[in-house]
């Protein structure tokens, strides 16, 4: 779940990382206007919203005094900015910056682990920074199982060459990143840039947070403390009506799992899952240099009749010229009701199961049973003696056939 | 219409009205259905069939039978 910038700053805030002043969120012009009365100075204002490129689209604006802020205020909350419609508007103090800086806390899939990222180049992408200047980064990987100690910070730090004040007060400010990372369930907390002003201080000039959904429950304080609904859901764009569709199958029946859906581009469905089998599964269709429509998640047993919607759903989207169904080795999905599911779904689609159907790849509960069904009608399908990552190679191929 | 199941319960059985509510009781995806006493089968459930057997063994040998509509055709029924 993502959070909204002041969110993010709130947050920070809690941990002692400095925030410029004011740093309030305002849902008026008036508010806007009272915030900036309050810094009595030059303030930013800064739309709160869910998407990137504020800048560009016109949703930060600078103000001199409080009925300039107003009238930027007026002007960001009417801005819509990639469809995403403001929460409201951060009001704070503008300062002279000496510095930008990086510094950021996220899970490192290969390690592992979560890994810490600091760069003395802030205010662009990481990513840019990685690839064009990669001696003006460093990483620090860290345990979850041991408490996390600040010279692992002081590490990060010093890996860009800092040394002296700096280095002790970013420190500081990066071991408390990594600090609210490990707390709060979060799969990033990123301070970018973090400003360092001409006096020496520091503070977080802008800052994004993704608190992974599963951590709800357990942070449910500090949720509220922060004021988000643990119910609210936050997606990076709102669903399509594939989507909302595969929602409906989902929730009309309480068998099993088939309908999470996210809709792609590709040409090949998926009809997929078991215990993070999706991911792999999705993943390995890619590698293979295949394009799925879909990602999905099936599992816990679904009824026929649910795979049956799942399946003609996928099917009915414009572009997709074959499914393939594969899953993990699966004990808690029965092989032969899965495979009927899709069968079905693909024949009342007016369409052919051996030929709609790339692979069937579900090893597991009454195999014999789905393999049975699957011969009667032509489909292809592979036991667990076939990898995943091969059966998806198969199901690409016969794509590209 | 089903595609990968079909259920034959023989005629004295569909009219015993104590097996109906046993038979409406045992399947665990309510292939069957009571009307007036009587047995009537929900053609739109008999795909979900688990081949569980429950109603095979809720019932005297050889009165339902649950056929497989796909490989060997099998058909389910309890011996005596």
């Amino acid at each position: 779940m993502r959070f909204y910038e002041f969110e993010s700053k709130r947050l920070f805030g809690k941990y002692g990382i400095p925030l410029p002043k004011g740093s309030k969120v305002a849902a008026t012009p008036a508010e806007a206007k009272v915030v900036a009365a309050e810094i009595n100075g030059p303030v930013v204002l800064k739309s709160q919203v869910l998407s990137g490129g504020r800048m560009k689209a016109g949703g930060v604006l600078f103000a001199d005094n409080p009925d300039q802020a107003a009238e930027a205020a007026k002007k960001i909350l009417a801005l819509e900015i990639n469809g995403h419609k403001p929460r409201g508007v951060l009001v704070e103090a503008r300062a002279p910056i000496a510095q930008e800086y990086y510094v950021g806390v996220t899970w490192d899939g290969v390690a592992r682990m979560p890994v810490m990222i600091f760069s003395d180049m802030g205010g662009i992408d990481i990513e840019e920074v990685a690839e064009k200047h990669p001696g003006h980064i460093s990483k620090r990987h860290f345990s979850t199982l041991m408490p996390f100690s600040d010279f692992m910070a002081k590490e990060l730090v010093a890996g860009v060459g800092l040394s002296g004040d700096h280095l002790n007060r970013l420190s500081r400010l990066a071991a408390s990143l990594a600090r609210i990372f490990q707390a709060h369930g979060l799969t990033l907390a990123e301070i970018n840039p973090l400003a360092r002003l001409d006096d020496g201080t520091f503070f977080c000039l802008d800052g994004h947070v993704d608190m992974e959904d599963d951590a709800r429950d357990t942070q449910k304080g500090i949720l509220k403390d922060l004021g988000i609904d643990p119910e609210e859901k936050r997606q990076a764009r709102p669903p399509t009506s594939f989507e909302i569709k595969g929602a409906q199958v989902d929730a009309a029946d309480p068998r099993g799992v088939a309908g999470n859906v996210v809709e792609f581009d590709g040409d090949l469905g998926l009809v997929i899952g078991a215990g993070g089998g999706s991911l792999t599964l999705f993943d390995a269709i890619r590698k293979h240099g295949g394009k799925p429509a879909n990602y999905c998640e099936i599992g816990g047993n679904p009824s026929v009749s649910k795979t049956c919607e799942l399946t003609k759903l996928i099917l009915s989207k414009p572009g997709v010229k074959k499914i393939a169904v594969m899953m993990n080795v699966v004990s808690n999905t029965r092989v032969d009701i899965v495979a009927r599911g899709v069968i079905k779904g693909v024949i009342e689609s007016g369409q052919k199961p051996s030929e709609k159907i790339a692979i069937f790849r579900i090893p597991g509960s009454w195999e014999q049973e789905g393999f049975k069904i699957l011969e009667h009608y032509g489909v292809e399908y592979c036991d667990r003696t076939v990898s995943m990552f091969e059966a998806a190679g198969r199901a690409v191929a016969k794509m590209k056939a | 219409m089903s595609l990968f199941i079909d259920v034959e319960v023989d005629a004295s059985a569909r009219s015993n009205a104590d097996l109906v509510k046993k038979l409406v009781e045992v399947c665990p995806v309510n292939i069957f259905a009571a009307s007036s006493g009587k047995l009537d089968i929900v053609d739109a459930h008999l795909d979900e069939c688990t081949l569980c057997e429950l109603c095979l063994n809720a019932a005297p040998p050889g009165s339902v039978k649950v056929k497989r509509l796909y490989g060997t055709k099998d058909v389910l029924v309890r011996q005596s």
